[in-house]
């Protein structure tokens, strides 16, 4: 199975697991294998059934927008990661 | 890559002493710390990433170094500032990082920006003749506003960015590989994690993800490795763990796919539905800014727990902020966990019942309260939308923060 591993931000969504095994043989299937078992990230990734255009998803070091997106074929050892938009520390008011 | 430069200033016996450790080495040589002396950069913050920014880059030797800032040293910035310090608590952050710049460094120039950077006046400051752009502030608008003036400019703009335990690193230089926009076209819209996750930072962070900007943009002065050029860097301070991926230039981008003279700068807190600064107007803006919510204060809180009102008082903070203070007797349910279920009820995903709104009594008058009165308002305005009535919401005013100085006082502030 391949890993996802999930960034600080949306860890509170995976009862704070950071490296998540999923099946599938494609990105979109491993992504719908995640929000599938933490169902509250799917609002985070996915915009009906789209990424959302600031979600970045990549397989090692390669963007998968640069490969074939979400029908990208993965294999059993590869490492996914989700690449967040994170701005700075900001204090909430 | 070359450098970005050929500009060379002399060296006086004790810049030549001073600058022994760089001098001895081939890679710089007295030419290159000639070269930085000559060299000028640009920092946008002088606060957690800029604290370190402008330490090492003053103690290396680079000649001129501007600084934009509008604010004032605050207590709780001593956490990671560590340019500033107790005895300039409440000065303005723009001479309390130069001080201890000349004072490490007198050979150098600062030059000051007393002014938050917005898009009419990016252009005029960064024309100023700076060889290198360093992005160093905690917010999206001004994150994109400095990738699209360098753009325009043909500046490099050395990247970090921080959160919680993470860091960001990357050099976006148009002329040479991909900008900020072709990684993030658009930012997060408020209400979505990330952009509306927990905020904070580890302390030691920026002191991270900055010194590595600063030796990122020494490199580019001096010509000298493999610049972040086309590279992202992710670090993992919980893991240690360093991670560089692959960046490539989109062809389409809005930004660094057209001609720099097309581009304009925009209304970059519209852009991203956020405020730039603690100055903005657009801070009055949120999910809330429609609502006519009407207030109360917190000793209308106080009598109203006092007197064991049929009130329901709630704290939207998140669970680690009532560890740091809370006030007793109040029910406590996370802004964040308030927003999903308003989602899950409005797409039809769950029940009203299903969610966490079952303990928040719909026939009863509800107080809300966060740390300053923003998350509350918000939480109103949520509530508002999936059948809570608007007239028997009431915000606290101030939050807990006027709870601390009004009727607790030695309550903690944070």
């Amino acid at each position: 199975m391949a890993t996802i591993r999930i960034p600080t931000p949306l860890r509170a969504y995976t009862e704070g697991e950071s490296n998540i095994e999923v099946g599938g043989d494609t990105v979109g299937e491993a992504l719908a294998n995640l929000v599938g078992k933490h169902p509250e990230l799917r609002m985070h990734l996915f915009q009906d059934d789209e990424l959302r255009s600031f979600v970045n998803i990549f397989i090692g070091d390669e963007d998968i927008r640069f490969m074939q997106g979400l029908e990208t074929e993965i294999s059993a050892d590869d490492n996914l990661r989700i690449i967040p938009s994170i701005a700075g520390g900001r204090q909430r008011k | 890559m070359p450098s970005l430069h050929q500009r060379f200033a002399d060296l006086s016996n004790d810049e030549v002493k001073r600058y022994s450790r760089h001098v001895i080495m081939p890679e710089v040589g007295m030419e290159g710390q000639r070269r930085l002396k000559a060299s000028s950069v640009l920092l946008i913050g002088t606060g957690g990433l800029g604290s370190p920014l402008a330490l090492y880059l003053a103690a290396a030797g680079v000649g001129r170094i501007g600084l934009v800032d509008y604010d004032v040293v605050d207590f709780t910035n001593l956490q990671r500032q560590v340019i500033h310090g107790v005895s300039t608590v409440g000065a303005s952050k723009l001479d309390s990082a130069e001080t201890r710049m000349l004072d490490l460094n007198p050979d150098i120039s600062v030059e000051k920006y007393d002014e938050p950077l917005t898009s009419e006046n990016a252009l005029r400051i960064f024309a100023d003749d700076w060889d290198v752009v360093i992005d160093g502030t905690d917010n999206f608008p001004t994150r994109y506003l400095v990738n699209d003036a360098c753009v325009k400019l043909g500046i490099p703009n050395v990247y970090g960015s921080i959160f919680r335990f993470e860091g960001q690193l990357s050099v976006f230089y148009a002329e040479a590989g991909p900008c900020y926009r072709c990684m993030f076209p658009e930012p997060p819209p408020p209400g979505l994690v990330p952009s509306c996750a927990e905020g904070g930072v580890l302390g030691i962070l920026p002191g991270t993800i900055g010194t590595m900007q600063a030796t990122e943009a020494i490199k580019l002065l001096l010509g000298i490795g493999d610049p972040m050029i086309g590279r992202m860097m992710l670090y993992d301070a919980l893991e240690m763990s360093f991670q560089t991926i692959k960046l490539r230039k989109d062809p389409n981008c809005p930004v660094c796919g057209i001609a720099p003279e097309d581009i304009e700068l925009i209304d970059y807190e519209q852009f991203c539905g956020m405020p730039a600064h603690d100055h903005s107007e657009f801070s009055s803006v949120d999910e809330s800014a429609d609502l006519d919510i009407r207030t109360v204060t917190v000793q209308d809180v106080k009598t109203a727990l006092d007197n064991g009102d049929d009130v329901v008082v709630i704290d939207v903070r998140d669970p680690h902020e009532w560890d740091i203070s809370v006030i007793d007797g109040t029910l406590r349910i996370p802004k964040p966990d308030i927003q999903l279920a308003k989602n899950g009820i409005q797409g039809g995903r769950r029940l009203w019942e299903e969610t966490v709104l079952k303990d928040i009594p719909k026939d009863k008058t509800l107080y809300l309260h966060c740390r300053s009165g923003v998350r509350s308002a918000d939480s109103i305005a949520f509530l508002s939308e999936v059948g809570y009535d608007l007239d028997k919401m009431y915000n606290v005013e101030g939050g807990i923060l006027a709870w601390a100085d009004e009727i607790d006082p030695a309550m903690p502030k944070y």
